[in-house]
């Protein structure tokens, strides 16, 4: 017996040995250029990070196709190696560092904001891109490394609050999910420049990720006098949130956020329950624009789904990362973000111009839901 | 008062949910002394069961919902048999983590099999609401609170009527004595968790009938309020599961409509640990001291 654990033992060694060299003696393949993508692959949040994945799995075809991104007199192909962060903070180190090992020279990621703001500090200190599909919150383009592609929270609720004004709802009823920093973020700033306006919260109510029951909720907004109710959410707690109404005979309108894409297939029973309702995002697969429908229709053959927003933002990061290496002429890591920023970038999510914050300065997309489909406002 | 009286109507449907779960809780606890924390998966997979065998193949309705109460029996059997089962003389530590281990397997197969975008189910029972004055009573939260009822009823009875139930009350006493009297300790229980897993079925149905919508992790959030209900009613106790089921329910709605929403849940975990340090055994529990 102790002489099988001095065998496991050494073998054990050996095999560390063996790893901690496997790093070294990797030479940069200068025919590639190496994206690192990680986002929630599996757990709750997992389908964002699989849109992101397939959504730039689809650009990078695209690129490769065309020959590949332009260097000088060189073409590099790209390749991703997407890891698992099961949006979690602590897996989002362990899977940076996987790509890191593998040799990645930009970060796409991360997918969710709490992993995002774990990662940044890191990817700062290698010195090496990182451009967030989506993550929101504020502190994501902290680092001079970090960009992201996506709105922020707080402009999100403050675009919507205006929108509300705009169109006369002065009184209004909040539910939102206090777990969740994207949906509180969105709140705060909301609620902030509603009062600014001259408007007026009616009800401010809460709920937890993972709730289905907001029946208790919805009976106090009923109670007010509230003419719309306002959900930063995602799309399933909406659907919830709009079939329970009905059922206890509610028929107010909505204002929701770009977490609301998709919530149209969640309300197959009722699909016009939602109508009236209006929310911001910078893409839906239903538009009629050319560059939007053949990304959709590549992305249904091959993945036999609807593309989601997420998607579009992996597919728009992949081509910002060619911009931007084009755009520098050279692989290095600090041309490339010098290259960033005033970046001009025109994709399916609207055009963006990159600023020194790190921040896309995107118009915003309204968008309505009339007879069961998306509608987006002019 | 109307709101009062429709938020207390939210709460009996939020908490009978709740009981319905609760009892496949606290009778396995009950009868194998262990905590099945991959009883909320059960659920999950009742309900995934179903839309498969309904919506997707096509099966009536009846029948798709009797093989979906057989599915979960026989998976709880099973789970019982690979993963309980060798651990029955290993320290309780052991089993409750191989059951939170079952719980994340049964989670990640069914993402790998699902995926994680939710699915949307069609109405499964259609019913009318009734009206009482002014106020409408949905029908659905009814039938559930029906169905809980019926459950615990006749899961006492048979508890204490029958053959099979005094030889689960034996194993509960004590599993040695209980097979030198001649009960087969290993069929009882199976048949515990057969029932168990049957009722997380039909727990799964009614949910899956409420929510109309499809996650591999539906069943978490679920599973452990009602481990808390089933502890805060005292577990072990089959009507304390209920009780504990349907309170937890009021409580949590009259929390979120008079108190706060944002402290719904610190509030009903609030009320546990009061509950438990007043009494510790549970509202209906029996206090009964361990012999060493």
């Amino acid at each position: 017996m102790k002489k099988m654990k001095k065998t496991v033992c050494l073998g054990l060694v050996a095999a560390m040995a063996v790893s901690a060299f496997a790093g070294c003696g990797k030479k940069t393949d200068d025919t590639v250029y190496k994206i690192g993508g990680i986002g929630p692959l599996t757990g709750s949040a997992a389908d964002y990070g699989i849109s992101v994945k397939q959504g730039a799995e689809i650009a990078i075809e695209e690129i490769n196709e065309a020959g590949g991104i332009k260097v000088g007199d060189k073409t590099l192909k790209i390749e991703m190696k997407f890891e698992d962060d099961e949006a979690s903070a602590e897996l989002a180190t362990t899977a940076y560092n996987a790509v890191m090992d593998w040799g990645a020279q930009a970060i796409l990621g991360n997918v969710t904001s709490g992993a995002c703001l774990a990662v940044n500090p890191l990817s700062n200190k290698d010195g090496i891109l990182q451009l967030t599909p989506s993550g929101s919150a504020a502190g994501c383009t902290e680092y001079d490394n970090g960009f992201r592609l996506c709105f922020t929270d707080p402009l999100q609720g403050q675009l919507m609050a205006d929108y509300a004004k705009e169109h006369g709802y002065n009184k209004i009823a909040v539910i939102y999910n206090n777990s969740d920093d994207y949906s509180f973020g969105i709140k705060d700033a909301f609620k902030a420049r509603v009062v600014e306006n001259g408007g007026e919260i009616v009800a401010e109510e809460a709920f937890v990720t993972d709730a289905t029951d907001f029946t208790a909720q919805l009976t106090n907004i009923k109670s007010t006098d509230a003419q719309v109710i306002f959900v930063p959410a995602y799309y399933n707690d909406a659907a919830y949130i709009i079939s329970q109404a009905i059922e206890l005979g509610m028929n107010l309108p909505y204002l929701g956020c770009d977490g609301w894409d998709g919530v149209l297939a969640q309300l197959k029973d009722n699909p016009n329950a939602a109508d009236g309702s209006v929310f911001l995002s910078p893409f839906v697969a239903t538009i009629e624009d050319e560059k939007v429908q053949s990304f959709v229709k590549k992305y249904q053959e091959k993945y036999n789904s609807s593309p989601s927003q997420f998607a579009a933002d992996g597919y728009d990061c992949i081509y910002v990362f060619k911009a931007a290496v084009e755009k520098a002429g050279s692989v290095a890591n600090a041309d490339v973000i010098a290259a960033m920023v005033g970046l001009e970038f025109e994709g399916l999510t609207g055009s963006a111009t990159f600023d020194a914050k790190g921040e896309p300065n995107k118009g915003a997309k309204f968008i309505e839901i009339k007879d069961a489909s998306y509608v987006v406002q002019e | 008062m109307e709101t009062f009286i429709l938020q207390l109507i939210n709460g009996i449907r939020t908490g009978s949910i709740y009981a319905l779960i609760a009892l496949g809780y606290t009778m396995v606890y009950g009868i194998a002394k262990m905590i099945n924390f991959a009883h909320g998966d059960i659920i999950m997979v009742g309900a995934y069961a179903l839309y498969l065998l309904w919506s997707v193949a096509g099966l009536p309705l009846p029948l798709a919902m009797l093989l979906t109460v057989v599915i979960c029996a026989v998976l709880g059997v099973t789970i019982e048999r690979v993963a309980y089962k060798p651990l029955r003389k290993a320290p309780s530590l052991a089993v409750l983590i191989t059951a939170i281990g079952m719980s994340f397997l049964l989670q990640a197969l069914s993402l790998l099999l699902f995926g994680a975008t939710p699915i949307k189910s069609q109405n499964i029972v259609q019913l009318k609401g009734f009206q009482i004055g002014s106020i409408t009573v949905p029908g659905l939260p009814v039938l559930t609170l029906a169905v809980t009822v019926v459950c615990m009823v006749s899961l006492t009875l048979f508890i204490n009527k029958t053959k099979a139930g005094r030889a689960m009350r034996a194993v509960s006493e004590d599993k040695q004595a209980a097979s030198l009297m001649g009960i087969n300790v290993n069929r009882t229980i199976s048949l515990t968790f057969a029932i168990g897993s049957a009722l997380a079925a039909v727990a799964g149905i009614l949910y899956l009938s409420q929510y109309k919508s499809l996650t591999p992790t539906m069943g978490a959030l679920p599973g452990i309020k009602a481990f808390v209900a089933a502890v805060f009613g005292g577990i072990g106790s089959i009507p304390g599961a209920m009780l504990g089921g349907i309170l937890l329910g009021i409580i949590e709605v009259m929390a979120k409509a008079y108190i706060n929403s944002a402290l719904a849940d610190a509030i009903v975990f609030g009320v546990l640990v009061i509950v438990l340090l007043v009494k510790p055994s549970g509202l209906l529990g029996k206090n009964r001291i361990e012999k060493v």
